[in-house]
């Protein structure tokens, strides 16, 4: 870690204010306010269709992609505004890498996924890649897994693998925050076990907000938890109190069990 | 406790939880009034008796401690389950020394009541009365979630410690007086310790209801 990334520990790296999308005429989030902290896990809980993944996908404009989405209010990213139209997506999207549900290698040898964002930002030497590769892999504690086979195809990884393929995919192109959007739902205990030991180990390097629907996943690698029901950012703190003694009676109700 | 789980199961667990709680305490209320009634009516009966209750809440806290691990490992509560469950697994602690306690009052007021007695019993039992009270107090407090009622039991702590030291004062002058008093005496003493242990450890009770409501852990904060 750079001595300019210690000094920033502590400070928001992503800052979310007043924002509201709506997809038609339907709101998805309502007026949420949010500071997502450098070097620490930030997890979104809350019921399906209550905005978690919505808010997640707002970080590196993947609404764009959705045509009836419309956004107002601010996110800023470093400073800068995420949804500036003089923001380069491409290199947002580098800056801010994503993981998603169901783990989604390319149809392509291990070494060839992992290279893949380098060679799309025009990175070509093999010396280069090479390095990237190996040190990808070891980040995302699959390197002694799939060492000695990195020119098969990643399609047949078992789903834990492939997630952490997908992980050092992610990585291989330096990012500074990475979004997971329910990272482990498709896995068994272990493999999400080990996902959870490498969001520990990722975080000293990296910000990372996960969406989980999996609330002893977020009690057990978050920093901060923010809890969401139908659009609304009901509550947001430590985790430790999120999941001890938290201040709102909504949330109190969610984790335990008692909602509806 | 107000709103349901969507896991009944879950609903039913802490019900009995609560309940056996509140049985195991009725015992020791039981014990406390017996322990203290076999002194004054002089009634050894009764004193073994309330030995023999001291076996029953034993096992009721072995039973309770048992079904609180197993809920925090099948359940994983989190909250004011969690606070809940936990708390309930330092109450019976709490409920199993007051056992102790009264055990041993009966135990004294056996030997007592082999001798003639020392003097008309007036501060014991009303120090007895005090303390069941603030036992059932701190339970029910703990029932329904009640943090005033619990501050209450907190505050009535003194009136027990007070009477403890009037009573502590009082057999000291029968010893200065006759030594041949000492031997009631210094059992009276202990009689009169134990119920101030009891008051105290319905407070420990009453103080940890207020951080299982409140989140606030006021322990070691009230003089």
């Amino acid at each position: 870690m750079s001595q300019t990334q210690k000094q920033n520990d502590g400070a928001p790296i992503l800052t979310v204010s007043n924002l509201n999308l709506h997809y038609g005429t339907a709101q998805a989030l309502k007026n949420v306010s949010l500071d997502m902290i450098r070097h620490q896990v930030t997890a979104f809980i809350g019921p399906s269709g209550c905005g978690k993944s919505t808010l997640l996908r707002c970080f590196n404009r993947m609404n764009d992609l959705v045509e009836s989405a419309r956004i107002d209010g601010s996110i800023r990213f470093n400073g800068d505004e995420v949804n500036d139209s003089a923001t380069d997506v491409i290199s947002l999207r580098r800056r801010i890498g994503m993981v998603f549900q169901q783990s989604n290698p390319f149809p392509k040898s291990i070494y060839e996924n992992i290279v893949y964002g380098l060679r799309i930002a025009g990175v070509n030497d093999k010396a280069t890649l090479d390095e990237a590769v190996e040190q990808s892999l070891k980040n995302a504690a699959i390197w002694n897994e799939v060492k000695d086979r990195l020119n098969d195809s990643a399609l047949g990884l078992s789903g834990g693998q492939a997630q952490r393929i997908c992980i050092a995919r992610a990585i291989a192109v330096n990012p500074e925050i990475i979004l997971m959007d329910e990272p482990c739902s498709a896995l068994d205990p272990i493999s999400t076990l080990k996902i959870e030991e490498l969001i520990e180990e990722l975080k000293s390097k990296y910000t990372i907000v996960i969406v989980t629907h999996n609330m002893q996943q977020a009690a057990r690698v978050s920093d901060v938890t923010a809890f969401f029901y139908l659009g609304e950012l009901i509550e947001a703190g430590g985790t430790r109190k999120i999941f001890t003694n938290p201040e709102k009676k909504q949330t109190e109700d969610y984790i335990t069990g008692r909602f509806g | 406790m107000e709103n349901e789980h969507i896991s009944k199961a879950f609903d039913i667990e802490l019900n009995f939880l609560r309940q056996s709680i509140l049985i195991m305490g009725g015992k020791v209320e039981l014990m406390i009034a017996d322990s203290v009634k076999s002194l004054v009516e002089r009634d050894t009966v009764l004193a073994e008796r309330t030995i023999a209750l001291d076996h029953e809440v034993n096992a009721a806290e072995v039973a309770i401690d048992e079904h609180c691990l197993e809920l925090l490992a099948l359940r994983q509560p989190v909250g004011r389950d969690l606070r809940f469950i936990t708390i309930a697994l330092k109450i019976v602690t709490d409920l199993e020394r007051i056992g102790d306690q009264c055990a041993n009052i009966a135990k004294r007021t056996r030997e007592l009541n082999e001798e003639p007695p020392l003097k008309p019993y007036i501060d014991i039992p009303r120090m007895a009365h005090r303390a069941e009270i603030m036992v059932k107090e701190a339970l029910d407090a703990f029932v329904i979630g009640d943090a005033d009622l619990a501050v209450k039991v907190c505050n009535d702590d003194s009136y027990v410690d007070d009477l403890n030291s009037q009573i502590q004062r009082e057999l000291l002058t029968y010893m200065i007086e006759d030594p041949t008093t000492i031997s009631r005496a210094m059992k009276l003493n202990y009689i009169s310790k134990s119920l101030e242990r009891v008051a105290d450890h319905a407070t420990n009770v009453a103080e940890m209801v207020i951080f299982m409501v409140k989140g606030k852990d006021i322990r070691h904060m009230i003089a």
